[in-house]
Formats: structure tokens, C-alpha cells, sequence
């Protein structure tokens, strides 16, 4: 049961039905992309899998390690393992980000227990260098004042740290130079193994150079429309998105 | 406060005189008899009768302030308040009828057990009798002067005479005037030329139970170059049947001298905490005030720094956190009344579910004067879509080469912060806490380590409550 398995999924916000009949699984150990247009439903399915408030659940199953996730809090699902890493990461004020971290670390251990502070320091430095995240960044707030590419280095230096099972990068690519994109990619690929599912959502190929995925399914008006390896991605770029337009289902 | 009591000191037990043959009772209402009254228990000289009677005239003659404050002001019945408490008067209650919101309180706060009884009214007095003996005689040693309001008119009218009602006058406002008719309580402190303080002074716990910190007045007087830290209050909230706190403050800083004065408020929500506090500073001399403003149904206090001197410096840090059927009405005022002087005003508010948080902000900068600086910040923090805040900034800035800054934010905790922090496993209560501690963390190291860390407690305690 080691998947993330999404099943018929239905999601509607502000009353438009945006995810219709989403159908994908995800096992421990591989890499999937989704890609697909703009507004075809790719940040939906992030916030959904999420728990976000505006996303409703019409219908369908979303099963983690074999437990449903649907219509549990958005820290439950954190708790149970998924990792979002934002598209658009917010800001918060006078919170550092050694403390947001380990109060996230925090949250998972049980009654009484308490994290070693050495132990957690020496890895947060191991890790930030390997992101060449400074290190005086850990007194830093949040996100506070920094640029499009340190945003997205903060996002996985919390995945590194926090160690999901199942982790969905929501177009962690936007806004990234080469550079920073090599830096993103290395430490995601660091992280893959037998313990962690990804779900990798961009609009562009160029990032699944770096973080080869081992399958690419392309959504198209709130459904997967085709699925294959990662030779499907250089097909997109090749063609572009109106070819798989004709490939989706006849809207009813 | 946890860890501060030991340094308590008790003023006026030993030098009060109860007249037990005297049957006239205070009782409740205001008028000549009960200033009378208060003078003949406290033996106090004919210069200070006078002072009351004339501050009676003039509180009764002032209308409340209702066209820019509050309405609820209105609701005060100054018939049915009883002015002065002697010992044995305070009402208390059994273990019992404390409500258990109090009890945990406390035990989260970490407030120690033998405090607890005599913050939740079940005992009359708190006993700090074996902590104060230590601390006296060191301040003796240096000079300094710790006592009562009643005991720093009457044994050292020299000293403090010359700056009594000076700072505040009778008239400033209504309260003052009422706090300068039936004043009792409060701290009268000299520290002499060059000393310098190393332990803060803490009002906190007092064994007399005349002081209710219902019309306390404090008087702090630096001499040139001295420097001290004053702490009043506490994070723990406490039982009062008293609705109407009105306080009165002066601070004199001296050529040279540094005033520190940090308040917690944390009073019941019957309370209307109506306090005018001042400070002077002379040349190059600094007052500053760091206030926490927490408790109380409607607070209304100002800290203000009159800069007379050449090179004075004003300070003023505020935080203020209101809830349901709150009002935090606070602000500062900066009277530049010399060149060269500078003032700066960090404020911060929170407001949650239907609480109301005000700032009002005077600073004052005349036209014969030059080189002035105002730095002003004032942030809000809106929880809930019910909450409410105000700023009212009257600044004027006139002459050569002043400038003032100000600088106002509102802001709201937004859904989408609480939704990242909650994706990383936070709940909805622990994220929230986080961003309002981070909204307030650079204010709260402003204060003592004591009680920045139960300010943090407290507040997470107050966002659990707005939560779900």
C-alpha cells in the first residue's frame, strides 16, 4: 500500500467544476509530472490533495498509504505525509526560519517528546549548504523579502528537513533561473529513493531535464488526457499544448 | 513573575496608622468627607488636604471627554464606587467561585501556587514580608528611596514635593483630577545623582491591602546621570470587583538620568483603566515607557514624554491586544520642547473576534525649535473580520531642520499563511500563534525575560480562544 492513489476525483472552487473525474496513482519511489495548459486544473489538484478550505470535494477518494486523506485538516494530511511545495510561497513576519521549522518538526512528535537541538541545527546547516541557502538565513523570517529563487530553495529546504512520504511540487520551476533551477533539482534528486513519492506539476519541460521523471501524464480540462515516459515531455515542447486538446474527452 | 517576587519590597506596612476608633466608613460616592476621610487614616499634612479638595472641584466640574473617547465612559457611576479600601474591606471568595478559565490560566502562566490565591481573591493580602528586608537594605545603602505615596509626602516632602501634580497637573483631564482627589498607593522613588540601578524596582505584590492599584499614584524622580528600571503589573490576570482603575504617573529624569518604566496591564474585564502617565526629561536625559496593555473592559492611557531639555530623548513601546468586549485605547505623545531632541513610537496592536484597539498619537514639534526627530510605527493586526482598529496620529512639526516619520500598517493574518503553515503540520491554533507572536516579537524582547516569556504564553492562551 506504499501509494498515493487518487481516484475519480471531483473538485470544484467558487462553483466552477475544475477536477472531473481525476484518476492517478502515485507509488513510493517514483517520480510522475503532470503537465498541461494553463487553467486546466494543475494547482487545483495541489490544493485539493492539500486539504485547502476553497477546494471542494464532490466526490471521489484520495488514499495515502491506504489511508483516505479527503476532507481531513490541512496539518493532518502534512502529519500523514504530504508535502506541498508552493508555487507561490507566503510570507510570514517575524517568525525565523529555524524556529517555523522546528515547530513544524515539533508538531509531529508525540506528548512529551522534544527535539535535540544540536542535532537539529547541524542538519539544518548540512542542508541549507548543500542548497547554498546561507546560513544566516535561519534567523531570517519566512520568506520575508526574498527573491523568486530563494522562495523555492526555502520550500524544498523544508521538505529536506520535514522528510514526507509523498511530496507534490506545484511549478516549483516558475520564476527560476538555470542556476537556480540546478540547485532545486539537486537537492530534490538527493531526496528521491524508495521512501518518497513526487509528484513534479509544470508547464515547461526544461525543469524534468534536471528532475527526470519516471512517467509524464499531461492534463488537459481537469483530466489526465495521456499518459507516458519522459519522452512524452519533449513531445509537448515539440508540439505543444493544442495537440493534446484534441485528445481530451468531449466535454458533456 | 515567576522569579521577580523575591525582589518585592512593602512600603507602607508598619508606617500605616489605622485609627481603630474612627467609625466613619469611606463607603461608596465622592465627596469632601471621603477626601476627609482618606487624610485623617493617612495623617496626611494640610498641603495635601488641599491638593484633594482641589482636585474634587475640578474633576467634578469636567465633563467625561465622550466627544473623542469612548461612550462607554458613560456608563461609569461614579455614585456606586468605593474610593478607599483599608485592610479587611477587600471582598474575597472561596477556591470555589474562581472560574476555571482563571485557574488555567495560572497554570499555564506557570504563576506559582502560594500567588494564585491572593490573585484569584481568595486571599486579602499577599505575604512578601521575608523578600522585601534584603532588597531595602541594599537600596538604603545607595541612597535610594523606595516608599508609599503616603510616606514619600509626608517623610520626604523636600524630595518630592517640588515635582508632585507638576508633571501631571490636576487639571490635565478628568482622571487625573479624580486620581489627585483620593490617590493612595503607588510608588514614590528617589534615586540619587550617579547611581545607577542595576535591578529593576517591581510594584508588584504589596502585603498593605490599601493598594488595589485602584487610584495608585507613582512618583519617579532621577537625579543627574542616575539610572533605573520600574516594573508594575503582571501577565496573570486578577480578580476585581473595582471597575474604575485610574492611575497617575510621573517621571523626572534629571540632567543625564534614564527612566525605564514597563507596565503589564492584565486586569478583569469589568475594568476601566483610565491612566495618564508622564515623564520629563531634562538635557540628555531619556524616558522611555514599554507598556502591554492586555486586560481591562476599556483602557485609555497615553504615556507621553515632555523632551525639556536639549539632547532628551522619548520613547514609547506599546502593545495591546483586544478581545471580545475589549477596548484598548492607547497611543503616546511627544512634547519636543527643546532642540536637538529626538522621540520614537513603536506601537502594536492585535485585535481579535469584536475587539477594538485605538491609537492615538500627538507629537509636537513648535517652530522656535531645530534638529528634532519623530520616528513613528504603528501596525495593526486585524484577526478576525469582526475586529476592529483606529489610528488618529495629530502630528505637527514646525521650524528648522525637524522631521518626523510615520509609518501605519493594517494588516490581517490571511488565510493563505495560516493554510502554508498548516500544510507544514501546524494546527489551525498553533499557526495562528505563530504569526501573531511574530507579529509582536521584536516589542516583546523589549521586556524583561520574565515577562517576555509569559507574554508569549499569554498570548498563545488569548489565540486559542479566537480559534474555531
Amino acid at each position: 500500500m506504499s501509494q498515493l492513489e487518487i481516484k475519480n476525483l471531483n473538485v470544484s472552487v467558487a462553483g466552477n467544476h475544475i477536477l472531473k473525474n481525476f484518476s492517478l496513482t502515485v507509488p513510493k519511489g517514483e517520480v510522475h509530472a503532470i503537465m498541461g495548459p494553463n487553467g486546466t486544473g494543475k494547482s487545483t489538484l495541489a490544493k485539493a490533495l492539500a486539504g485547502h478550505e476553497d477546494y471542494e470535494i464532490a466526490s471521489g477518494e484520495v488514499l495515502l498509504d491506504g489511508q483516505s486523506i479527503v476532507g481531513e485538516e490541512p496539518d493532518a494530511i502534512s502529519r500523514a505525509g504530504l508535502f506541498l511545495a508552493f508555487q507561490y510561497p507566503s510570507e510570514i513576519q517575524g517568525v525565523s526560519i529555524a524556529n517555523f521549522i522546528r515547530a513544524a518538526l515539533n508538531a509531529r512528535l508525540d506528548e512529551g517528546e522534544k527535539l535535540n537541538a544540536p542535532a537539529f541545527y547541524k542538519e539544518l546547516y548540512e542542508k541549507m549548504d548543500s542548497l547554498k541557502i546561507p546560513r544566516t538565513f535561519t534567523s531570517r523570517s519566512v520568506n520575508d523579502g526574498f527573491s523568486g529563487g530563494e522562495k523555492k530553495r526555502c520550500e524544498i529546504l523544508q521538505m529536506a528537513m520535514l522528510k514526507p512520504s509523498y511530496a507534490i511540487m506545484d511549478e516549483t520551476d516558475s520564476g527560476l533561473d538555470i542556476d537556480a533551477l540546478q540547485i532545486v533539482a539537486e537537492g530534490v534528486n538527493a531526496m528521491r529513493g524508495p521512501d518518497l513519492g513526487m509528484l513534479v506539476i509544470t508547464h515547461y519541460q526544461r525543469l524534468l531535464n534536471y528532475i527526470v521523471p519516471d512517467k509524464v501524464h499531461v492534463m488537459y480540462d481537469g483530466q489526465i488526457v495521456k499518459t507516458g515516459g519522459p519522452e512524452l515531455a519533449h513531445e509537448l515542447e515539440a508540439k505543444g499544448y493544442d495537440w493534446v486538446k484534441e485528445l481530451a474527452p468531449v466535454a458533456t | 513573575m515567576a522569579t521577580t517576587p523575591d525582589l518585592n519590597i512593602d512600603r507602607d506596612s508598619g508606617n500605616f496608622r489605622y485609627d481603630t476608633t474612627y467609625e466613619f466608613d469611606a463607603g461608596v460616592g465622592l465627596n469632601e468627607q471621603t477626601i476627609d476621610y482618606i487624610c485623617d487614616v493617612k495623617g496626611e499634612d494640610d498641603w495635601v488636604r488641599d491638593f484633594r479638595k482641589r482636585a474634587l472641584e475640578v474633576f467634578w466640574k469636567k465633563p467625561n471627554p465622550t466627544h473623542w473617547a469612548s461612550k462607554q465612559l458613560d456608563e461609569i457611576d461614579f455614585d456606586k464606587i468605593r474610593y478607599y479600601l483599608s485592610k479587611g474591606q477587600r471582598p474575597t471568595r472561596s477556591w470555589d467561585e474562581v472560574p476555571p478559565e482563571v485557574k488555567e490560566t495560572f497554570e499555564r502562566l506557570g504563576i506559582p501556587e502560594k500567588e494564585r490565591a491572593y490573585l484569584a481573591g481568595v486571599e486579602a493580602q499577599f505575604d512578601s514580608e521575608a523578600s522585601y528586608s534584603n532588597m531595602k537594605e541594599e537600596l538604603s545603602k545607595q541612597g535610594v528611596i523606595f516608599v508609599g505615596s503616603t510616606e514619600g509626602l509626608k517623610e520626604h516632602p523636600e524630595i518630592f514635593r517640588k515635582w508632585f501634580g507638576k508633571v501631571i497637573p490636576i487639571g490635565d483631564n478628568k482622571y487625573s483630577a479624580l486620581n489627585s482627589a483620593v490617590f493612595s498607593g503607588g510608588s514614590f522613588i528617589y534615586v540619587p545623582p550617579g547611581v545607577k540601578l542595576k535591578q529593576p524596582l517591581q510594584a508588584y505584590f504589596r502585603i498593605n491591602a490599601e493598594n488595589f492599584g485602584q487610584f495608585e499614584r507613582t512618583l519617579i524622580i532621577a537625579d543627574e546621570g542616575a539610572e533605573l528600571t520600574y516594573m508594575e503589573g503582571c501577565t496573570a490576570p486578577k480578580f476585581e470587583t473595582n471597575t474604575l482603575h485610574s492611575a497617575v504617573v510621573e517621571l523626572v529624569a534629571l540632567k543625564g538620568a534614564k527612566i525605564q518604566y514597563i507596565t503589564v496591564q492584565n486586569w478583569s474585564s469589568n475594568v476601566f483603566n483610565l491612566v495618564t502617565k508622564r515623564g520629563l526629561a531634562m538635557e540628555d536625559a531619556e524616558v522611555k515607557w514599554i507598556d502591554c496593555n492586555i486586560g481591562s473592559k476599556l483602557t485609555m492611557k497615553y504615556p507621553g514624554v515632555v523632551m525639556r531639555g536639549e539632547g532628551a530623548r522619548g520613547e514609547v513601546v506599546s502593545i495591546a491586544l483586544a478581545h471580545d468586549g475589549q477596548h484598548q485605547d492607547t497611543g503616546a505623545k511627544m512634547v519636543h520642547a527643546a532642540n536637538n531632541t529626538a522621540s520614537n513610537i513603536v506601537s502594536k496592536s492585535i485585535s481579535i473576534g469584536q475587539g477594538r484597539s485605538t491609537y492615538r498619537g500627538v507629537v509636537s514639534m513648535p517652530k522656535h525649535l531645530k534638529n528634532c526627530k519623530n520616528n513613528t510605527e504603528c501596525d495593526a493586526l486585524l484577526i478576525n473580520t469582526n475586529s476592529r482598529t483606529d489610528t488618529y496620529p495629530a502630528i505637527t512639526v514646525r521650524g528648522q531642520n525637524n522631521t518626523t516619520q510615520h509609518e501605519a500598517s493594517v494588516s490581517k493574518v490571511s488565510a493563505e499563511q495560516i493554510f502554508y503553515m498548516m500544510q507544514r503540520g501546524l494546527s489551525e491554533g498553533e499557526a495562528m500563534s505563530l504569526a501573531v507572536n511574530g507579529f509582536v516579537n521584536d516589542l516583546i524582547r523589549e521586556f524583561p525575560m520574565e515577562y517576555s516569556v509569559e507574554l508569549k504564553r499569554l498570548i498563545d492562551l488569548e489565540m486559542e480562544g479566537s480559534v474555531g
